[in-house]
């Protein structure tokens, strides 16, 4: 559906988006996550076609978005950071013109206004101004205007920001809603909204793609397994260091200096999908080590977004 | 089918549903009806004219005051990434506003028809310099349309905007009164460049191909200079 290749945008010298590529499937719901500043709304942008790559390409359903921008943008309905809106217009009135500049014949626009005021839960306020609306409405009116046209693909960015919890909530089931029709691209820097939404999920920090998997497989870890840590006492460093690291499938072993008073605070870095806590407990049980505490860590997206994002930080 | 239309419907909309198009259309009536009637009755004279000498720099300074915010306050708010993002080209869009700014100027000449039917009244008007004058008007109007939506599209602030486009369109009308100040090389330039001569020209009467092309030209390199701004801007 949405090929994208060596995509690269500059900003005079500053670099938003490296040479990036990816593949969206028709009917994915795809959550480009990162940090503020890493370059998700600028690759949006291109996407949309609201501004031209320094390099690369960019093909919808085998279109380029440089050589059929208008083919491009039909197909495609898009949201963007903190819905700007004309604020003096009313809510109809503002839907209308979207309306008419996407095409829909005048005598059609009334049935569709009204079906997407139902499906956006707007039938209340189509009659106030734009700026009279709350922060959640706005949001509301924003997916309206980027589902007029029933597009294929709706591109969100941070459809949330600035909103309550509840209508956090809201928005997220519409957005699911909507995708399992629609291919949705949408940003955010929530973790556990990306969880919630996405059936994938891609990773960008400054710039580079650092990880691009399913939801649940890069939950699991394809690179990273889950880590488990131990306060002991009555145990030195290196006889801990050396036993633990002779127990098949731990990589790393790694010793925390903020344990307890007389404790020995100690953190396994494991194989990934495997679980090591039976083997690391019969190894400690054969020592004189007394055990205080005991836990694996699961591995979360806050966890790899976390490891992944300084990662980048640190080869910079 | 070309989309301009809807970009001028919703911008003439702007204007005329909120306050903006009256308080405009009253400080130009009340401003050009002062200065024209405080003298017309001295000079005793069935004439259209003195009211159309005004005219120049009285745009210079209603106009950029009207087109400012066709694209500061969309570049501002950021509204201008959604109109973007519409399948509909930059040229649908300057063209919508630049037509939405001509609109708003016959809006407001619309109301100064009813001096020349009273002036008939008075005494002998000849109606070719009122006519040639009215057409002067528009193409005048829109010109400086031109120039004021080119402002506009340079700066998120409205206000730069109107300083800026107000600036040029005085500029233009004032500067063949300034000819002494300049070296004899570009005296021609510069008087043809003078917007004020051009529109006097056609306010006789006198309804000339350089004068039309010349406002026809300063519409397009106004326009023109726009979309290369809103390219430099994405």
């Amino acid at each position: 559906m949405i090929h994208v290749e060596d995509l690269t945008k500059y900003y005079h010298d500053f670099c938003a988006v490296d040479h990036i590529n990816f593949d969206v499937s028709r009917g994915e719901i795809l959550g480009l996550l990162g940090p503020n500043g890493a370059g998700k709304t600028t690759t949006l942008k291109m996407l949309t076609g609201f501004f031209p790559p320094s390099r690369g390409d960019i093909r919808i359903k085998d279109l380029s978005v440089a050589e059929n921008p208008l083919e491009i943008k039909q197909m495609l309905g898009y949201l963007p950071e903190s819905s700007p809106f004309y604020r003096d217009m009313l809510v109809y009135d503002y839907l209308s013109y979207v309306a008419a500049v996407r095409g829909i014949a005048a005598g059609d626009i009334p049935a569709r206004l009204e079906y997407l005021a139902g499906l956006c839960g707007l039938s209340e306020v189509m009659h106030k101004a734009v700026g009279e609306l709350s922060k959640g409405l706005n949001q509301r009116v924003g997916l309206a205007h980027a589902m007029m046209n029933d597009p294929e693909i709706l591109i969100l960015d941070e459809p949330t920001q600035g909103l309550d919890p509840n209508q956090i909530v809201e928005i997220r089931s519409l957005i699911k809603k909507i995708g399992e029709e629609k291919t949705v691209i949408f940003s955010t820097h929530i973790l556990s909204e990306a969880e919630a939404t996405c059936d994938r999920i891609m990773i960008i920090d400054q710039g580079k793609i650092v990880a691009d998997d399913a939801t649940e497989a890069l939950k699991q870890g394809t690179q990273q397994g889950p880590a488990l840590h131990l306060t002991l006492k009555n145990a030195d460093a290196q006889s801990v260091r050396s036993r633990l690291e002779s127990v098949p499938g731990v990589q790393a072993v790694h010793l925390r200096e903020n344990a307890e008073a007389g404790a020995l605070g100690v953190t396994l870095e494991c194989t990934p999908q495997q679980d090591l806590r039976e083997s690391v407990y019969r190894t400690i049980r054969e020592t004189d080590w007394i055990l205080l505490d005991f836990h694996q860590e699961t591995r979360t997206l806050e966890s790899i977004f976390s490891s992944l994002t300084r990662q980048v930080t640190k080869e910079n | 089918m070309r989309q301009f239309p809807h970009v001028l419907k919703k911008e003439c909309s702007g204007y005329f549903v909120s306050p903006i198009a009256y308080i405009v259309i009253a400080i130009f009536l009340v401003v050009a009806g002062w200065f024209f009637f405080s003298t017309f009755f001295i000079y005793g004279q069935a004439s259209m004219r003195k009211f159309f000498n005004l005219l120049p720099l009285i745009f210079s300074f209603v106009i950029p005051a009207i087109t400012m915010r066709l694209f500061s306050e969309e570049l501002n708010t950021g509204a201008y990434e959604l109109l973007a993002t519409l399948p509909v080209t930059r040229t649908d869009i300057i063209l919508g506003k630049f037509a939405a700014g001509v609109v708003m100027t016959a809006a407001m000449l619309a109301p100064t028809l009813i001096y020349p039917i009273c002036i008939a009244f008075l005494g002998d008007l000849d109606w070719g310099p009122v006519i040639g004058g009215y057409i002067g008007a528009i193409l005048l109007g829109g010109a400086f349309s031109a120039i004021g939506l080119f402002a506009s599209s340079l700066t998120r602030n409205q206000i730069i905007a109107f300083i800026l486009g107000t600036a040029i369109c005085v500029g233009l009308t004032l500067i063949d009164r300034m000819l002494m100040f300049f070296p004899g090389a570009v005296v021609n330039v510069l008087e043809y460049l003078a917007a004020g001569a051009h529109f006097e020209s056609i306010a006789r009467g006198v309804i000339d191909t350089r004068d039309i092309i010349y406002f026809l030209s300063v519409m397009f390199i106004g326009l023109y200079a726009t979309g290369l701004s809103l390219q430099y801007k994405e």
